[in-house]
């Protein structure tokens, strides 16, 4: 959905921190800020919640315990149960290796597909970059405007803060495939005129 | 108010020179920008033909049979194995320095560890090449797969540990990958946002998976890489580990000690740094690197270096006082006569090994040393090959001469083609290197930037005011307005 946001470029983490304070204080809708490396706090300044991604991580790691122990007994006591010396059919001590290494496979492959998942990433995927120096050396904030909201005050609220690169622009929020190399028309609703 | 940011100046700087987040950029992406050296291409067609080179001796091995090796009937792993622990070996230090130096918080790690990442990815590669083509019929080798098949089902034994080894070896590959490149993105996204041509946006848009940089991704990426460092950490250890259990859960003479796992981490590790060390010194001469990658960062590598090859070196003579120790003939036949006895057809290789792990790392507890760059790569160099030999001396001394003296009589040396095998993994591992080196960034470009300001040359330097204040007024300025 095609949406106008406010954007301003900070240049250092000490005038930025402030500024997302101050954003919040007067009630902007604050949409993102995007940052060149990750910096420390900034999600808390935001007001972000913590990301459950761990918990996910575990899942899925107690999920790769479960389908080792689970299928390896299986295999030897059910299904071919097979006498290798003599030794047990549910031998647990020579179970742990492989438990352990699906543990780590599956919680590691799940969260990095969650992680993809959750932050909408994948080969091919598109989306709106709203200052490209934001992944060189500036911190973007943008805002987004709402209908009561008027972006000739919002540019001069940034300009107050510190912002260095203030613009105002249209754009698609989500993501959409797409190419990099390839220059994309944004797809905006008018109202048609429709002649008789 | 000022947030309080700047490390002490006791401590070296990470980053040298005068630098922004702009000219970090400019640094470490612009090798990526520009069209590669001769240099580089005199490299990457030596690599290209020692590959080649390999791949034919794959292909005489997999074409006649395993007799074009000159493995026998009582040394039956010779080169191939022993190539296979040295490569996975080497392949721990990434891991290690990406994870758990990420939970120890060493910040030294930012300038060393995307390099080191690489590095274990591709010397996984390489040593994952020899068991499966040491399996002779490489065209069955999916019969280690667990799956349900037609042919019983016969499922593998989840008790033998060459089972285990397949588990851990893939696993860590893909663990090891995955940490890799979701670290990987934001830098990608870097160079599709300054890209200029075609290609660049094309290439980097796709692999950058439309990375942002927003906060809340940000916030994600930083919880998935402590919990990777969390379960890689434990990984890492449990390979070699396991690796080690192929021969510390037989009864072979000389095999069968309960001290391998550590004794092969330790070693894993030291190969590692050896390596990561051999391959840096030149990358960050080459890629002009030397503000990213300073003598610090090779001092700290050449401590670790000096510590586990001191651990390694106590194992050697730990094992060889137990086989004395426990009073078993063929335990103490085994590391006298076929290792320590200087006489014996493989003394040379013992007393190498001797020479390259335990004695010559010494050198390192010398500052001076520590901080000489030719030296180290000399050094790391040394350490490689001795940390081969390790593995040379435990497979072939202890299967050269086994329990029926009348198969005592083969001096195992290895064919052309077992040769060519392992110079093909050199090819393979320096033309992943050098494609790597030329396409992607090889320091973390975004990790560099965040501990820029900590620990940079420029920014350290702020510190003076800070640390010539006296207690109360750096209270009363520092402290109560941070927050």
């Amino acid at each position: 959905m095609i949406k106008k946001f406010v954007v301003g470029s900070f240049e250092e983490e000490k005038v930025l921190f402030p500024a997302v304070k101050n954003v919040r204080r007067a009630g902007y809708k604050l949409h993102e800020v995007y940052t060149p490396f990750p910096i420390h706090g900034l999600d808390k300044a935001m007001g972000l919640r913590e990301t459950s991604l761990h918990t996910m991580g575990f899942i899925y790691g107690i999920l790769g315990t479960t389908i080792a122990i689970g299928g390896m007994g299986w295999i030897f006591t059910t299904d071919w149960p097979l006498n290798i010396g003599g030794k047990p059919h549910f031998p647990l001590p020579a179970f742990i290796p492989i438990a352990f290494e699906l543990t780590v496979l599956l919680s590691g492959v799940g969260m990095v597909w969650t992680f993809c998942w959750l932050c909408k990433m994948m080969p091919g995927v598109k989306k709106h970059h709203f200052n490209l120096r934001s992944t060189d050396d500036l911190m973007t904030m943008v805002i987004e405007c709402t209908p009561s909201s008027n972006e000739v005050e919002i540019e001069s609220f940034l300009k107050d803060n510190g912002a260095i690169e203030i613009n105002t622009q249209d754009a698609e929020e989500g993501w959409w495939f797409g190419r990099y190399d390839k220059e994309q028309q944004l797809y905006k609703e008018e109202d048609l005129e429709i002649v008789e | 108010m000022s947030l309080l940011k700047y490390e002490s100046q006791l401590r070296e700087p990470l980053i040298n020179g005068d630098k922004n987040y702009h000219q970090v950029t400019e640094d470490i992406i612009g090798p990526v920008e520009t069209k590669p050296t001769r240099l580089w291409w005199i490299g990457f067609s030596i690599a290209l033909m020692l590959l080649a080179f390999g791949v034919y001796s794959v292909y005489r091995e997999v074409a006649y049979g395993i007799t074009e090796w000159n493995i026998t009937r009582t040394v039956g792993w010779g080169w191939d194995i022993t190539n296979f622990v040295w490569w996975i070996g080497i392949g721990h230090a990434g891991t290690l320095i990406s994870a758990i130096l990420l939970l120890f918080g060493q910040k030294w790690r930012t300038g060393v560890n995307r390099a080191a990442e690489a590095m274990t990815i591709f010397a996984v590669m390489c040593a994952g090449m020899f068991p499966i083509f040491h399996m002779g019929r490489v065209w069955d080798g999916f019969f280690i797969l667990p799956y349900p098949n037609s042919r019983g089902p016969v499922w593998p034994n989840f008790n033998s540990a060459l089972l285990w080894d397949v588990f851990a070896v893939s696993t860590y590959f893909t663990i090891s990958l995955l940490f890799w490149y979701t670290g990987l993105l934001p830098d990608l996204a870097s160079i599709r946002d300054r890209a200029k041509t075609k290609f660049r946006k094309m290439f980097y848009g796709l692999t950058a998976f439309g990375w942002t940089g927003s906060t809340k991704h940000w916030q994600r990426q930083e919880s998935l890489a402590l919990v990777l460092a969390g379960l890689a950490t434990p990984l890492v250890l449990s390979v070699h580990t396991i690796v080690s259990f192929d021969f510390a859960t037989s009864v072979i003479p000389g095999w069968h000690t309960t001290i391998f796992p550590p004794y092969f981490v330790a070693g894993a590790i030291f190969s590692g740094f050896a390596m990561v060390q051999s391959l840096l010194i030149i990358t960050r001469k080459v890629l002009h690197l030397e503000d990213y990658i300073t003598i610090g960062h090779i001092e700290a590598m050449n401590k670790v270096i000096v510590l586990t090859g001191s651990i390694v070196g106590c194992a050697y003579l730990s094992e060889l006082f137990i086989a004395w120790y426990s009073q078993n003939t063929y335990e103490w036949w085994a590391f006298r006569e076929n290792r320590a006895n200087i006489f014996s057809p493989y003394g040379w290789a013992y007393y190498g090994m001797i020479f390259c792990n335990v004695v010559s790392p010494q050198l390192f507890w010398s500052r001076k040393l520590r901080r000489n760059a030719t030296f180290t790569f000399f050094m790391a160099v040394l350490v490689n090959v001795g940390m081969w030999f390790e593995r040379f001396v435990i497979f072939v001394t202890s299967t050269y001469r086994d329990f029926l003296p009348s198969s005592w009589t083969t001096y195992y040396s290895p064919s052309i083609w077992e040769i060519g095998f392992y110079l093909g993994t050199f090819g393979l591992f320096f033309t992943c290197y050098f494609l790597f080196a030329k396409f992607f960034p090889v320091i973390a470009a975004a990790e560099i930037k965040a501990i820029l300001k900590t620990s940079g040359e420029n920014y350290k330097e702020k510190m003076s005011t800070i640390e010539s204040m006296d207690s109360d007024k750096f209270y009363e300025e520092e402290m109560v307005h941070a927050h």
